[in-house]
């Protein structure tokens, strides 16, 4: 069968879902009763403008990167890791352990030692619902939604019972020690004339979300593992012919989904908030998906899908502040991008490979 | 323990069992006839929102309960579209729309009503009134299945009645009647169905359209009966329960009854104790919230029977194959 050049379908397909999805957002917010060319003025002017609208956008970007490549990884081994909400939070729990019970005397040795943590435990959440897929043949997606809940109500106890400190009202951890606070943009690139980035939470962590996007590039297209992953993704019968074991692909690639979500606790546990809340990860772990999706699983799409995200929350958070629209239509905008980039594609991918069948040149069967 | 305390926590254990009920039993229809839908929450949420809109809006609460159910249905044709006519996949569509309706309900809310993502509260015809069973008063005085009857099974709302009429109906539907032999031969062999000539689209979109219409009513009970209104986020992952109950019934009515009626209860301990004092230890609240996720893992590793899904489920059905 003649099929469409592969060009178009890694970015013509994607970019049509886009424009799609950004079309209907548009006709939301005129809905809303504002234009939304003003909307998007004012979402830019907040998010990209200034420096400290920087800081935000990429502070929410760096979140969306770690889960983005999360969701990411799993699907190249063709599993849908839906947890990453739930490892975001256990991973906030091993960042909340490291910083709190150990005395760290600079912030580079926290560091170390809280991404580890995060990793660690982020990616033990992700080990049984793996386990139970690649030994019982439990669905992964099933078992990672109810990990998510069963995450919700594990912090929630750790943090009512177990750390939240004597006379304190709130169930959250006690602030994290000065010695383990991590620089941020404005630390790190104002001088003495200019401040840049002010007051905005974009960290150091940024640098290690970019490392991850090379480590996962590394890791799928140069790697034997990588090249496991993909065929065992691509056809789970020849990847068992080729001597591949199914058990250890779909245990070790859920490990490094789980471990990458679980980063996403040193941006927003440590770098941010500096201590342990209650639903840590605010659905970033969600945001993940629509971010793997819209950058096709690939770390350089993933990057900018999380910029675009970052830009779109931050600039979510303009619009709620001067024309009191609800954030919550950032989330319907993300439902419209995980829609057409991932479930409704055909709708665009069809038409389109008409359309270069009718035009492809004559005699060239 | 006494008497009216347990009374109190199985009358709450209807209530609360009762959209998860509803949103199981459309799942079920869903699922049996290879379509896995885990937006039954994001069903849930736009009708509860729909519903108690339209309720206030004409003071009706039937018009409201319709309102809700073209919503849900509205989503139901998404997902079908989606899934059926387009062969995406199913998954990936149910979180998008459990995300649409999470974020468009509170953006219209704000916009109609200004008062941060909820409805005003609905009063006198605009909500669910309990209607008490034939023979309540002159069977009261019996001891102990009196009050049982009083309390427990009578004078609820009509749509707890009609949730669990639901249960037999949907065991005659799929196992006593063509259209159920079919609707479970499409979610196991659809190439056998399509070979004896019945439509595979229709029959898949009508039961998605049959559980658009059962998730219409969960969310319209719950934000006109269970709660006089609706609130962002009110079905705070229900509708995941309810997915965690089917898989727990092992896609069989009865056992959806009863996995519901269990994590009803379970919910309903979580709301009356905060912390379940068992004598010997006390159970912390938390563990009754993770509980029906928590069980519906086991029963997926295996170690308590074994949970097989429909075969077709989560495939789209390609004729030429």
């Amino acid at each position: 069968m003649d099929k469409m050049p592969a060009w178009a379908d890694a970015v013509l397909v994607p970019l049509i879902s886009i424009l799609i999805a950004a079309v209907l957002s548009a006709l939301v917010i005129a809905a809303l009763g504002m234009n939304p060319f003003e909307a998007f003025q004012l979402m830019v002017e907040g998010a990209l403008m200034k420096s400290s609208g920087w800081g935000y956008t990429l502070y929410y970007a760096t979140n969306f990167i770690f889960t983005g490549l999360a969701v990411a990884v799993a699907f190249h081994a063709r599993m849908f890791n839906i947890g990453g909400e739930g490892q975001a939070q256990i991973g906030g729990l091993g960042v909340a352990l490291a910083c709190l019970f150990i005395p760290w005397p600079h912030w580079s040795l926290a560091l170390i030692a809280a991404t580890l943590a995060a990793a660690l435990f982020g990616a033990a959440w992700a080990y049984i619902p793996a386990i139970l897929q690649a030994k019982r043949g439990s669905h992964i997606v099933i078992t990672t939604i109810m990990f998510n809940f069963i995450a919700a109500a594990l912090i929630n106890y750790v943090l009512v019972n177990l750390l939240r400190p004597a006379g304190a009202m709130e169930p959250a951890t006690a602030t994290f020690p000065a010695a383990t606070s991590l620089p941020t943009f404005q630390q790190m690139f104002s001088t003495s004339e200019t401040v840049l980035f002010r007051g905005s939470p974009a960290n150091i962590t940024f640098f290690i979300a970019v490392a991850a996007c090379i480590g996962v590039w590394l890791l799928i297209w140069r790697t034997r593992l990588g090249y496991e992953l993909r065929a065992f993704g691509f056809s789970e019968t020849g990847a068992k012919y080729a001597g591949i074991s199914p058990v250890k692909i779909t245990v070790v690639s859920m490990l490094i989904s789980g471990a990458l979500a679980g980063l996403m606790a040193i941006n927003a546990t440590m770098g941010e908030a500096e201590r342990l809340v209650l639903n840590a990860s605010e659905g970033a772990g969600f945001i993940g998906i629509a971010v793997a999706l819209m950058g096709r699983s690939h770390p350089v799409g993933v990057f900018l899908a999380a910029l675009l995200f970052g830009f779109l929350y931050q600039g979510g958070a303009e619009l709620a502040f001067w024309a009191n629209i609800p954030r919550e239509l950032v989330t319907v905008i993300q439902a419209l991008v995980i829609l057409f980039t991932g479930a409704l594609d055909n709708l665009v991918r069809w038409p389109l490979e008409r359309a270069f069948l009718a035009f492809r040149p004559k005699g060239a069967q | 323990m006494d008497f009216a305390t347990l009374l109190q926590l199985l009358e709450s254990t209807i209530r609360m069992s009762t959209p998860l009920l509803l949103a199981c039993l459309a799942g079920l229809f869903s699922e049996r006839s290879g379509i896995f839908d885990i937006g039954l929450e994001g069903k849930m949420l736009i009708a509860a929102f729909f519903s108690a809109a339209i309720a206030y809006n004409t003071g009706n609460v039937w018009l409201g309960l319709l309102a809700g159910i073209g919503a849900s249905l509205g989503l139901s044709a998404i997902h079908g579209l989606a899934s059926i006519t387009f062969r995406g996949n199913q998954l990936i569509s149910g979180v998008a729309l459990n995300f649409l309706a999470s974020g468009i309900t509170v953006l219209i809310a704000q916009s109609w009503y200004k008062q941060g993502g909820k409805t005003p509260t609905l009063t006198g015809g605009a909500r669910l009134n309990e209607i008490n069973l034939p023979l309540t008063e002159t069977l009261r005085d019996v001891p102990v299945l009196g009050p049982i009857y009083a309390q427990v099974i009578s004078g609820h709302a009509p749509l707890v009645y009609v949730a669990f009429l639901a249960v037999p109906a949907t065991w005659w539907l799929l196992f006593r009647t063509r259209f159920g032999l079919r609707l479970r031969a499409v979610g196991e062999a659809p190439e056998a169905v399509d070979t004896a000539g019945i439509s595979v689209i229709r029959l898949r979109y009508t039961a998605v359209a049959i559980c658009g219409i059962l998730c219409g009513i969960a969310g319209a009970y719950m934000a006109t009966g269970l709660q006089p209104f609706f609130g962002k986020e009110m079905t705070a992952g229900r509708g995941y329960i309810a997915l965690a109950a089917l898989i727990f019934a092992k896609w069989r009515p009865w056992y959806a009854l009863a996995a519901c009626l269990l994590f009803g209860f379970l919910q309903a301990v979580a709301i009356r104790f905060q912390n379940f004092d068992l004598g010997a230890f006390t159970v912390p609240v938390q563990v009754m919230d993770a509980l029906p996720y928590i069980l519906t893992v086991v029963i997926l590793a295996g170690f308590i029977g074994k949970a097989i899904p429909p075969r077709a489920g989560g495939t789209p059905y390609v004729k030429e194959r």
